[in-house]
């Protein structure tokens, strides 16, 4: 029997032990009549061997195509180290640290990590992770109404320009309790928030403004003048910031001039494969005075009863586990695994390392771009500055391009168009550090093709070129 | 501290590009001028430091993890390695269907094995934990109540001893919450139920077998009932991993349900999470599903989001949820197949029926000593707290010095000084036994030398913490020397 | 066994309120409820200014396994809060009834001073819960 260690000798023991004839009787407690019978459905079991065969080939069925998409999700190399450490069965195989003496692993791995983050986004205060970006800005948008104290007001500024599942997901999970999402428009020429448009919502009650870096389009925001709005106009700045671009730009705490109120973000790019999507983490930082809004797991370090430095779970009493319906969060867990790695990969990587690569997933975008600008009609759509995204005009259709290069395994960027219809034919593209410069030729070479065939098919618009 | 290792210029080289190229565009004041403070350390270093660090830990690759309400079995090496081969790590989440299909239908595949198991009509798979999950679940209710203009319903119902997390999520859906107390058999008290269902009832929360390890045997009544006063019925599945295959959450009257993957379908826990709360509901919720979900024509797998399902209660995370946990889950599933299932449910009962037993007959009293236990049960140790002054939380930690882990203590709150065990299906005999014979030994210590017990434990790597000075004294990252 | 001082009344949900002779009303926890809560590591105190219903809730004390509401026993706005507890939370539990106040009200309606208990009937209570 897979995973039941027991023999028959074992069971009939067990049985007379208890004083039961079957392991049915065990059961009685159940009416009869709510009793299911052999779930016929359900496919019999297999053998590793067979499970390993079919999971082999739907993998390969899905190929490995040369990925330039981001849109939130980021091919970055992981140092082997990572995984062979994050996988070992004491980190794998530990639960949440609620026996903080035999926990001591864990617990002063989340410090570290609390640590790491703190000094990676310049803020006071990390908590233990979240479950996603996405859902790490929803949290924020909580926490920013209970804890602004100047506003009672239940509406927070969003902007346009922040990443469309976030959006949507944050409306998903605060919708309920009344908060809305007020939308800011987006500069169509620079791609940063609007400023006019911002301008005419001062005065107004908001609990929040939310500060993308860089915003969804790649684009970096003008943080210090957004951050110092926020707080002439009473209300707290909430960063969503690319972990990696804050080893090279100004991190949140350093906004303006009194620093984001709180930030978060999407801790994929720190260790995480990319994995269709997850499991990926929620980081979620902020100032020494919000720290009692803030949801989830926190660590504190503290001292035995000999006086020994270790590690426990402190400010429990935020948590739903003691505060119940009145908890900041419904959250229990956070993602513990995915914050080893994350703990452990910035280890490896260090400040320069992190730089390295935020540096170079920057100029290879930038080549990317200059690459597919070579190409009539192809030419950034934005003028404001990138960090590793960028926005691609194309001459033609953009889900056909994407469709026809998909189909000789490029997978050649985020089409743009039901989220952003207004934008035309776009593509977001993205050029981590792995991708090289054949890749980025071959990327060229190939949407060149493509760009011919359908120009040539007279059932295309035929561009103004 | 991994920062104790650190020097000013020490890198690990190999890991990072050779060059930092200049910025090119950036203006100047966007451009970091403080250093990140992070640690600088070599590869080896980092490798040691945090491998004597997973040696601090408990888990159950190297312990016994009796964890009530956690469901602590055996994680297989399979599910790890056989979601993580090359092609699945590299799937970016937003890549086409057309270089999807591999991974699509494993959780189309998934969807329709949790929906037989658990007798739900539909489910989605995309909620990234139990309480996410149980925040759609009371998220779809509502939406199920609005969208009939039934604007009334202000209330959920939740037992006094059910988990936090119940009434947080209700709370996170804008309800208010009404407690239903328990009765002296462990059974809900009906009659309070009833005089606390009207108008205003949203719906229940329940988990069967309860938190306090006896089956609701009432169940189809209290269904009934709900249902008459024109609420829903949420079923929390942290317990699920009791009934697999024997009886389902659908025939019991549920409307809704969220499975924990990390429980039932043994996906790894962590050190606290990535989990994975796929939700399920009955025919009427079924518009409200999150998104996306997976459908299959036949002949293709493909996404649902939001313009195919426009009642969607929308979406939960960025992209797909936790999608290698819900590979791990499938595999799980698979290798157990249909005769695995509810073997899950009995060898977890018989562990649990024959553990009580023999603890029972080594002195210590059940909480619930006229009750068939589920996958797990209650102890109170009252007695040995009033006579001996040694209270649960004294034998949870002199445990670790056995090199077992502490079930849950505390919890549920109604029992005074209790200790929830689960020992799951795939504890040995041996081991349970052996367990028997170290609380055995505890008890004997506890009474000829309580100051042993008292102080446990004297074997770990630290001794107990002064949780007091950790919530006073806020020392939360290290900020440099 | 509680001993509750003569000098003030009580609300059942365990604090206490004062009437300082001068307009104001000063509330705390009673000894009773800080040694229920344990050592205490923060409290959350209403605004200067904040008006308060009768029976709501105004404030949080919390302990390391535990977070109790604080609800105030008359109706009013508050005047004043206690400063040095903002760091020093282990004063409610070292002197609950002196230097562990919490904050001072104007009550609007000081007949609602009338539905409250006197230190009998509070000791009446404690000894009932126990």
């Amino acid at each position: 029997m897979p995973f039941i260690p027991h023999t028959e000798d074992d069971i009939q023991e067990m049985l007379e032990t208890i004083g039961v004839d079957s392991i049915d009787d065990l059961f009685d407690e159940i009416p009869t009549e709510l009793r299911c019978g052999e779930l016929q459905e359900i496919p019999p079991g297999l053998p590793e061997m067979e499970v390993a065969s079919l999971m082999q080939s739907r993998a390969r069925t899905d190929g490995q195509p040369l990925c330039f998409i981001g849109a939130g999700a980021y091919d970055h190399h992981i140092p082997a180290a990572v995984w062979e450490l994050t996988t070992r069965g004491e980190f794998y195989t530990a639960y949440t640290p609620y026996q903080a003496e035999a926990s001591q692993g864990t617990l002063q791995l989340l410090y570290e990590y609390q640590s790491m983050m703190t000094g990676l986004m310049a803020m006071d205060v990390s908590n233990a992770s979240l479950y996603d970006g996405a859902s790490a800005l929803a949290e924020a948008v909580l926490m920013a109404v209970r804890g602004n104290r100047k506003s009672k007001s239940k509406r927070i500024l969003v902007p346009k320009n922040l990443h469309p599942h976030y959006r949507r997901v944050a409306h998903s999970i605060v919708r309920n309790q009344q908060i809305e999402l007020v939308e800011v428009a987006y500069d169509k020429s620079t791609g940063q928030v609007d400023m006019a448009d911002l301008e005419s919502h001062a005065g107004e009650d908001y609990a929040a403004l939310v500060i993308p870096q860089p915003n969804f389009f790649g684009v970096l925001e003008q943080t210090d003048a957004l951050t110092d709005w926020a707080h002439q106009n009473g209300m707290l700045a909430i960063a969503v910031v690319n972990p990696l671009a804050m080893s090279l730009l100004k991190p949140a705490g350093e906004w303006g001039g009194q620093g984001a109120d709180i930030c978060c973000g999407e801790g994929q790019p720190l260790g995480a494969p990319l994995a269709s999507g997850g499991p990926y983490f929620g980081f979620l930082c902020c100032t020494d005075k919000l720290v009692r809004q803030m949801p989830g797991r926190i660590i504190g370090k503290t001292v035995d009863m000999d006086g020994k430095p270790g590690y426990a779970l402190t400010l429990q009493a935020r948590e739903q586990h003691i505060r119940r319906s009145k908890a900041t969060s419904n959250i229990c867990t956070n993602q513990g695994l995915m914050v080893t790695a994350a703990t452990i990969h910035m280890a490896i990587m260090g400040a320069e390392g992190l730089q390295r690569v935020a540096a170079t997933s920057h100029a290879n975008t930038q080549k990317l771009s200059e690459a597919l600008s070579s190409l009539p009609g192809v030419e950034p759509l934005f003028s404001g500055a990138v960090f590793h995204e960028q926005v691609m005009k194309l001459p033609i259709e953009t889900a056909n391009a994407l469709r026809m290069l998909a189909a000789h395994n490029v997978l050649g960027g985020f089409d743009l168009q039901d989220d952003y219809p207004e934008l035309g034919d776009a593509v977001l593209v993205c050029a981590t550090e792995l991708r090289s410069d054949e890749d980025i030729e071959n990327y060229r070479g190939k949407l060149e093709r493509v760009i011919q065939s359908q120009v040539q098919t007279p059932c295309q618009l035929k561009p103004d070129w | 501290m991994i920062y104790d290792h650190s020097r000013k210029g020490r890198r690990a080289t190999a890991q990072a590009p050779l060059e930092k190229p200049e910025l090119s565009g950036i203006p100047a004041e966007m451009v970091r001028t403080s250093r990140p403070n992070l640690p600088e350390v070599s590869e080896m270093q980092a490798v040691r430091h945090f491998t004597r660090l997973s040696q601090k830990n408990f888990s159950i690759d190297t312990h016994f993890y009796p964890l009530g309400s956690c469901t602590m079995k055996y994680n297989p090496r399979a599910c790890n390695t056989l979601a993580s081969l090359p092609g699945l790590l590299a799937r970016h989440p937003l890549a086409p269907d057309t270089h999807s299909q591999g991974f699509m239908a494993c959780l189309y595949e998934l969807q329709e094995i949790l929906k037989t198991v658990t007798g739900m009509h539909a489910v989605s798979l995309s909620p990234a934990a139990g309480a996410q999950g149980e925040f759609a679940g009371v998220a779809m209710i509502r939406a199920y109540h609005d969208a009939r203009g039934d604007d009334q319903r202000t209330e959920i119902l939740v037992p006094d001893a059910a988990h936090g997390t119940n009434p947080a999520s209700a709370v996170m859906c804008g309800y208010k919450t009404r407690e239903i107390p328990t009765g002296a058999d462990g059974d809900i008290d009906v009659e309070a139920l009833q005089a606390a269902l009207g108008p205003q009832t949203a719906g229940i929360m329940l988990t069967n077998p309860s938190t306090v390890g006896v089956f609701e045997r009432r169940i189809e009544e209290i269904a009934s009932m709900v249902h008459h006063a024109g609420g829903l019925l949420y079923y929390d599945g942290a317990n699920l991993n009791a009934i697999l295959g024997k009886v389902r959450p659908g025939d019991m009257g549920f409307d809704v349900i969220h499975m924990n993957l990390h429980k039932t379908f043994s996906t790894p826990h962590g050190g606290g999470g990535p989990g994975a709360g796929p939700v399920g509901v009955s025919e009427r919720l079924e518009p409200y599903l999150p998104v996306p979900m997976v459908d299959y024509d036949g002949h293709d797998y493909r996404w649902l989001s939001e313009k195919d399902r426009p009642d969607t209660i929308g979406r939960l995370s960025a992209f797909a949820g936790n999608a290698g946990v819900l590979l791990r889950a499938y595999v799980y599933a698979r290798l157990l197949g249909r005769e695995g299932m509810h073997r899950v449910s009995e060898f977890s009962t018989l562990n649990a029926n024959y553990l009580l037993k023999r603890l029972m007959e080594a002195g210590f009293d059940a909480a619930y000593p006229e009750r068939r236990a589920s996958h797990e049960f209650i102890l109170t140790l009252k007695k040995q707290a009033k006579e001996l002054d040694v209270n649960t939380m004294d034998f949870a930690k002199r445990l670790l010095d056995y090199g077992v882990h502490a079930p849950t203590t505390y919890f549920p709150l109604l029992v005074p000084e209790c200790l929830l065990v689960e020992p799951t299906e795939s504890e040995a005999k041996e081991e349970l036994d052996q367990f028997v014979d170290i609380m055995r030994t505890i008890k004997q210590e506890a009474e000829s030398q309580p100051d042993l017990v008292k102080q446990a434990p004297h074997t770990m790597p630290v001794k107990r913490l002064d949780d007091v000075r950790a919530a006073r004294e806020l020392d939360l990252a290290w900020k440099g020397s | 066994m509680s001993n509750a001082p003569t000098d003030r009344r009580y609300a059942k949900s365990h604090e206490w309120i004062k009437d300082e002779g001068d307009g104001s009303l000063t509330i705390g926890i009673t000894d009773h409820a800080q040694e229920l809560l344990g050592d205490l590591v923060f409290v959350d105190l209403p605004e200067v200014g904040q008006s308060l219903d009768a029976g709501g809730d105004c404030a949080v004390v919390e302990s390391v396994k535990a977070a109790s509401d604080v609800y105030s026993p008359v109706s009013g706005e508050v005047i004043a809060i206690n400063e040095a507890l903002d760091g020093a939370p282990e004063t409610i539990n070292e002197d609950a009834f002196g230097e562990g106040w919490m904050f001072k009200v104007k009550a609007s309606d000081m007949a609602e001073l009338d539905g409250l208990l006197d230190a009998e009937g509070y000791d009446a209570l404690v000894a009932e819960e126990e």
